[in-house]
C-alpha cells in the first residue's frame, strides 16, 4: 500500500531474481519489507518475503462443508419434506435411499459455494471493491519494474540506504514528500 | 546406482513361496472332487445365509406390510425377474434377488466353487497387471507431453513397466484353461460348451449374439496383441531411455520417444477399453456398459500411482534418490488424491445411472454385487474415496510420507477389493470368501513385482541424468 509514513523507505530494481536476493539481504540485517509490488507474480517471492501461508485453503475446505449441507438440507426440504417427489419410479419419499440421484447436485453447490466464496474472500481481504482506487507508488512497477518497501523502524536511515545501493537497487527513495 | 540385495530380496523369495504355497492350496482344497465340494458348497451356503440374514429380513418385513417404503429396488426387478430370469440373469450370475442362493442347483454351485481358485488367481492377475500398464501409461504421457518434472522418477515407472509379462503369461494361462474347460475353470461364462450352439440345452441366444467379438480364436488373439504391444512398448521405452545415455544426440531421441509414446497412448486407447470389456466385463456376459472400460482405466491409473509413489518413498528412505524433493512427492500426492477422485465419478455414473433408470437386464449387474457383497461393496467405496479425499486433501499430508504411506496402503487395499467386486460375483456368487489363500496369492504377486521391478530398478542408474529435462526436474520447486 502506497504511504506518506516517514519510516518507509523504497527501493527499485529492475530483475526479480536481484530483487529476491535483495529482500534476503534486507531482512537479514533486521529490517522489515512490508510490501512489494511487481507487475506479475514472482516464485517463492512469499516465503522470502517471511508472509504466513495463505489460510484460503482451509476456508475453502469449511466453504465446501457449506454448501453441501446446503445442498443435503435442500433436496430434503424440497423433495422429501416439501413436496415429496416419486423418484426414477421410486417411491420411499426417504431422503436416504435416494441419495444416488441427489449426488450432482450435492458435487455441484459443494463446487460452487467453494469457487464463488473463495473469490468473495479474496475480494474482501485485499480491500478490493468497485471503485476502488489503485495503490501504486510507482506506475513502473506495471510494466518492467520492481519495488519493494523496506520499513525503517528504528534502525539507522543511512545503513539501510547504503544496504539497498549494495544489494542492486537502481533507485532509492523517502517517503518524505 | 540401487543395488537388489538382501533383505528386500530374501523378502520377494519368500513371499513368492506363500504365493506359489497359496495357489497350490486354493486349486487342492476348492477345485478339488466333486464328493468333497458338494460338503464345502453347503457349508459356505449356510455361512453366507447367516451372514446375509440383515438384509433378508429387511426384505421379509417390506413385503409383509407392502410398505411404500419398501427398498427401491425390489418390486420392479422381481417381476422382471422370474418372467425372462434366463435372458436378464447370465447364467453364471447364480444370486437371486429374494431367497438368496438356495435356488441354485447343485451343479451351480459346483461350477461356482470350482471357479473359486481361478477367480481368485484372475483378481490378482488382473491387479498387478493394472500396476504395470498404469505405469507404462503414465511413462507415455511423460514422454508424450515433454513433461519435466517427473524425470527423476522415470526410471521407476520403467521398471513397474517391465513387470507387465509376468501377469500377462498368467493371464493366457487362464484364458487357454478357460477355453479347454481345464480344472473347473468357468470365469467366463461365454466359453461354455454350446452356448452358441442353437440345438445345445446350454443355447443362449444373447450370448449367441455376441459371438462375433466373443470367440476364441479372436480372444486369444486380441490377447496375444495386446500381450505384444504392452510389453514390447515397455520394452522399447526402456532401451530408448537407457539409450539416452550413451547417444550424442538427446534431443532428438527424445523427440523420437515422444512420437513412439503418441503412437502408444493411441494403441493404448483402444486396448485398454478392449481389455476390460475382454477380462472383465465378459464375466458377465449378459450385462454390458459403456463407460466400462474407463472405470478400469481410472481403477488401473490410480493404483498404478499409488504404487509408483510408495516406491519412491521406499527408495528415498533408504538414501537413494535425493533428487526427489518434496515438490516431486506432493505432485505424486496430487495425482493419487486427482484419480481417487476420478474413479469415484466414474464409478458413480456407471452406477447412478443404471440405478436411476432400474433396466432389468442392466441392474442385474448391481443387484447381484448389492446382494451378497454389500459390505464389502459399501467398504471398497469408502476406502477408495473417503479415506483418499480425507486423508490426501491438505497440501501438509501430501508432503508428509506417513500420511502417504497410510494413504497409499489404503487405496491400494480398496482397489484389490474394487477388481475382486468386479470379477467375483459374476464368476463366484454366492460362495465367495476372503480368506488366507487370497492374501497368499495376492502376496505370491507382490513378492514376483518386487522382485521384477526391483532388479529392473538396479540394472540402470536410478537417475537419468542425460534427459534434455533432468536439471529442470531437479529444480522442481511447487
Amino acid at each position: 500500500m502506497a504511504t506518506k509514513d516517514k519510516n518507509i523507505i523504497s527501493a527499485l530494481y529492475d530483475d526479480d531474481d536481484v530483487l529476491l536476493r535483495g529482500i534476503k539481504d534486507v531482512r537479514d540485517k533486521g529490517f522489515d519489507v512490508t510490501e512489494v509490488y511487481s507487475p506479475f507474480p514472482i516464485h517463492g517471492l512469499d516465503p522470502v518475503m517471511g508472509l504466513e501461508r495463505t489460510r484460503i485453503s482451509m476456508a475453502a475446505f469449511l466453504y465446501g462443508c457449506l454448501g453441501l449441507a446446503t445442498a443435503i438440507s435442500l433436496t430434503y426440504g424440497m423433495m422429501v419434506v416439501d413436496w415429496s417427489m416419486n423418484i426414477g419410479g421410486k417411491p420411499s419419499f426417504s431422503w436416504g435411499e435416494n441419495m444416488p440421484a441427489f449426488v450432482p447436485i450435492m458435487f455441484e453447490l459443494t463446487v460452487f459455494f467453494a469457487a464463488h466464496l473463495m473469490v468473495w474472500t479474496y475480494f474482501v481481504r485485499n480491500g478490493l471493491y468497485p471503485g476502488r482506487k489503485a495503490q501504486n507508488p510507482d506506475p513502473r512497477t506495471t510494466d518492467d519494474k520492481f519495488l519493494m518497501e523496506v520499513d525503517l523502524g528504528h534502525g539507522d536511515k543511512d545503513q539501510l540506504m547504503s544496504l539497498l545501493k549494495d544489494t542492486g537497487a537502481i533507485e532509492i527513495n523517502e517517503n518524505s514528500k | 546406482m540401487f543395488e537388489f540385495t538382501g533383505k528386500l530380496k530374501n523378502l520377494s523369495i519368500i513371499l513368492m513361496l506363500i504365493g506359489v504355497i497359496s495357489v497350490a492350496g486354493s486349486f487342492m482344497f476348492n477345485g478339488g472332487g466333486h464328493h468333497e465340494e458338494g460338503g464345502h458348497g453347503e457349508e459356505a451356503h449356510t455361512e453366507h445365509a447367516k451372514e446375509g440374514h440383515h438384509e433378508e429380513t429387511g426384505h421379509d418385513e417390506a413385503h409383509a406390510s407392502h410398505d411404500p417404503n419398501a427398498h427401491y429396488y425390489e418390486t420392479p426387478i422381481e417381476r422382471d425377474y422370474h418372467k425372462t430370469s434366463s435372458r436378464a440373469t447370465p447364467d453364471n450370475n447364480h444370486f437371486d434377488v429374494t431367497n438368496g442362493a438356495s435356488t441354485l442347483t447343485d451343479e451351480q454351485i459346483h461350477h461356482q466353487i470350482g471357479n473359486k481358485p481361478w477367480a481368485n488367481l484372475l483378481v490378482n492377475t488382473f491387479f498387478f497387471l493394472a500396476i504395470g500398464l498404469g505405469a507404462m501409461f503414465f511413462m507415455a504421457v511423460q514422454y508424450a507431453a515433454q513433461a519435466g518434472w517427473t524425470v527423476v522418477v522415470l526410471r521407476v515407472m520403467e521398471a513397474m513397466a517391465s513387470f507387465m509379462w509376468v501377469p500377462m503369461i498368467v493371464m493366457l494361462i487362464l484364458i487357454v484353461t478357460g477355453m479347454g474347460h481345464v480344472g473347473g475353470n468357468h470365469l467366463w461364462h461365454w466359453m461354455a460348451e454350446g452356448i452358441m450352439d442353437p440345438t445345445s440345452p446350454h443355447y443362449d441366444s444373447i450370448i449367441a449374439g455376441k459371438e462375433g467379438y466373443l470367440n476364441n480364436p479372436f480372444y486369444l488373439g486380441r490377447t496375444v496383441v495386446y500381450f505384444i504391444g504392452w510389453v514390447g512398448a515397455a520394452f522399447m521405452l526402456r532401451k530408448m531411455s537407457i539409450g539416452m545415455e550413451t547417444t550424442n544426440d538427446t534431443a532428438a531421441q527424445w523427440k523420437k520417444m515422444r512420437n513412439f509414446s503418441a503412437g502408444f497412448l493411441v494403441f493404448f486407447a483402444v486396448t485398454s477399453s478392449m481389455m476390460a470389456w475382454d477380462y472383465i466385463m465378459s464375466i458377465d456376459t449378459h450385462w454390458f456398459s459403456t463407460l466400462f472400460g474407463w472405470y478400469i482405466f481410472a481403477g488401473m491409473f490410480v493404483t498404478a500411482l499409488t504404487v509408483l509413489t510408495l516406491i519412491v518413498l521406499y527408495l528415498k528412505n533408504k538414501g537413494y534418490m535425493p533428487e526427489v524433493n518434496h515438490s516431486h512427492i506432493q505432485d505424486l500426492g496430487k495425482f493419487m488424491f486427482a484419480f481417487s477422485v476420478f474413479w469415484t465419478y466414474l464409478w458413480f455414473s456407471q452406477f447412478m445411472l443404471i440405478w436411476y433408470s432400474n433396466i432389468p437386464e442392466e441392474v442385474t449387474y448391481y443387484m447381484a454385487r448389492w446382494g451378497e457383497y454389500k459390505g464389502l461393496f459399501l467398504t471398497m467405496v469408502a476406502l477408495n474415496f473417503v479415506f483418499p479425499i480425507l486423508i490426501l486433501m491438505s497440501r501438509d499430508s501430501k508432503r508428509n510420507y506417513g500420511f502417504l504411506i497410510t494413504a497409499g496402503a489404503i487405496m491400494l487395499i480398496g482397489h484389490w477389493l474394487d477388481v475382486f467386486i468386479l470379477i467375483t460375483p459374476g464368476s463366484v456368487g454366492g460362495q465367495w470368501s476372503i480368506g488366507l489363500t487370497h492374501i497368499g496369492t495376492f502376496l505370491g504377486f507382490a513378492g514376483l513385482f518386487i522382485f521384477v521391478v526391483f532388479k529392473a530398478l538396479a540394472k540402470a542408474p536410478l537417475m537419468p541424468t542425460k534427459h534434455p529435462m533432468y536439471v529442470e526436474s531437479k529444480h522442481h520447486h511447487i
